[in-house]
């Protein structure tokens, strides 16, 4: 079988400097596979690259066998590669209901989009509660959530969460990564950029550890979890 | 008498014409962030677009009713051309590029387009006659419509009911909100971004345009500096409105309209002051208004800040 999603040496520049030097992994279908590191590891720039939004300068990025090189963002989302960005980045000035609309921007079948708005909500209640205000004036938490449910609009094959704990209480991050064990009990696909490791790993099952542009150490969720190294420079022991 | 009435007709009317033209400022301004200096030349090319048809492709002594439908189409059809142009070849390879660099061409583009005309339409190098709606003038009550104001008075309030559908229920409209608000994510939403910043200069040119061919009824001529102050006038508007907001275009252009009218009309009144009079005075009150917005409200009228929580 092959994998959902192929990247093989990936490169990404901006301008001289070299973001990702280089990175191979593969996400297979149901699995929910995480990168993890530090602030400038190149994980967001690596999804930014797989979503199209920056282009590459070398390697391959193959979805569902067929290269993504060429593919303008806007025709990936096509693919069903769906992208939650770091920093949420919702639509501030529309409202959440909208929001979700263009969530689904490529699909025309409105019973099928309104029965996923409604999952939406089933998701995320606060979210069916607010439905009519602005995003903009939603908590950071429930911006997450928006963000998150608005990706899954696209009814995609490979969702990406870039940093969906970032900036969140313990509380509300404790609520996003319930959520997203509960999207892949559900069979959902997930690419997961993380910095709270922890959480991270304890959900997946392959993990990838980046550093300054490359992958320094691959593994099983649960193998990175007890790995000495990773322990002692993402998990804070000694 | 009292010739109020008369006087705010006579300001919607020309407030109308500058927030057609706004509206063309504003939207690309939303969503690429460029003030588009050559907008005014956009409305003036309109103008001789319908001129063209009138002159060149209708058969000689064709009677307006029948002519100002066809003059409207060359007007939308010369101003789409020439905008989807400079987006595509002037403005595109600049996207990236330091803000000042398309801004620059803008304004090179408003000259280039002014001598343009001026060398090569037939006979620009003064103003051009434009043709006149037979019949008229129009009373409603103690107010009267000149006839040259016929268009406009049907016209304004069908496009700008026609842009707010367009922009409020369409697929296109809502993509052109979301690439508005934040370009990246739309992107990440599958909207074709570049389809949409053409679509935007797109609409703006037909709505200048339809201001084009109205000037030109107005005012019986038109010439190749007339995208000028107006340009200004139509700008002076959007920044009024809240640049950024197709309402605040529509809204700011009749706020201006009026304010001018209404001074003009009434200052010349004030005893002992009579220096200030008249119509020669119309553009200061326009950018004193904008001066003042500019002091006191300099988000606009409708400008609004809603907090974007990171």
């Amino acid at each position: 079988m092959t994998a959902l999603l192929e990247v093989e040496d990936l490169r990404v520049a901006y301008g001289k400097i070299e973001a990702v030097k280089g990175i191979s992994f593969k996400v297979d279908a149901g699995q929910v596979v995480t990168l993890i590191g530090t602030n400038g590891a190149g994980k967001t720039t690596t999804l930014r690259t797989l979503s199209g939004l920056l282009k590459p300068v070398g390697g391959q990025i193959k979805f569902q066998g067929k290269s993504l090189k060429k593919t303008p963002a806007h025709q990936i989302v096509s693919l069903g590669l769906a992208h939650s960005p770091e920093g949420r980045h919702i639509f501030p000035r529309m409202t959440i209901e909208d929001n979700l609309r263009l969530g689904a921007f490529l699909r025309s079948d409105k019973a099928g989009i309104d029965k996923d708005i409604q999952r939406a909500y089933d998701l995320f209640p606060i979210l069916g509660e607010r439905r009519k205000q602005a995003a903009g004036t939603l908590s950071g938490g429930e911006q997450q959530m928006l963000a998150m449910g608005r990706a899954l609009m696209s009814q995609p094959k490979l969702l990406m969460l870039d940093e969906p704990s970032m900036g969140l209480s313990p509380i509300m991050m404790q609520k996003i990564m319930a959520t997203i064990s509960e999207l892949k009990s559900q069979g959902t696909t997930i690419l997961l950029v993380e910095q709270n490791a922890q959480a991270a790993l304890s959900l997946a099952d392959q993990g990838h550890v980046m550093e300054v542009g490359s992958i320094v150490l691959s593994g099983s969720g649960q193998d990175l979890l007890h790995d000495e190294s990773v322990r002692k420079a993402y998990l804070g022991e000694d | 008498m009292n010739e109020l009435p008369q006087q705010l007709v006579n300001g919607l009317l020309l407030g109308s014409m500058y927030g057609l033209v706004a509206i063309g400022y504003t939207m690309v301004y939303g969503i690429v962030q460029l003030i588009n200096f050559a907008h005014g030349e956009i409305f003036m090319t309109g103008a001789f677009g319908a001129l063209t048809v009138y002159l060149y492709v209708l058969p000689d002594g064709t009677t307006m009713w029948i002519a100002l439908p066809l003059m409207l189409v060359g007007a939308i059809f010369v101003a789409v051309t020439v905008a989807v142009g400079a987006e595509r070849f002037a403005y595109r390879p600049l996207r990236t590029a330091p803000r000042l660099a398309p801004l620059i061409t803008a304004i090179g583009l408003s000259l280039a387009l002014q001598q343009a005309v001026w060398a090569w339409y037939p006979n620009a190098k003064s103003a051009r006659t434009f043709p006149q709606i037979e019949g008229g003038p129009f009373e409603i009550g103690s107010v009267t419509i000149q006839t040259g104001d016929v268009f406009l008075f049907i016209a304004a309030p069908i496009s700008m009911a026609v842009l707010a559908y367009f922009v409020m229920k369409t697929r296109t409209g809502r993509g052109m909100q979301a690439t508005a608000q934040d370009p990246d994510t739309a992107k990440l939403m599958g909207i074709n971004t570049d389809r949409i910043i053409v679509v935007a200069f797109a609409l703006g040119a037909a709505f200048a345009a339809v201001g084009g061919l109205a000037y030109g009824l107005k005012y019986g001529q038109i010439d190749f500096r007339m995208g000028f102050i107006l340009g200004l006038k139509a700008f002076t508007a959007a920044v009024l409105g809240g640049i950024g907001n197709i309402y605040g275009a529509m809204i700011g252009g009749v706020v201006l309209g009026l304010a001018e009218t209404m001074a003009t009309a009434y200052i010349a009144d004030v005893p002992g002051m009579s220096q200030l009079g008249g119509q020669s005075w119309a553009n200061v009150w326009a950018f004193v208004l904008l001066i003042l917005v500019l002091l006191f409200r300099p988000q606009g009228l409708l400008g609004e800040r809603v907090a974007d929580r990171a």
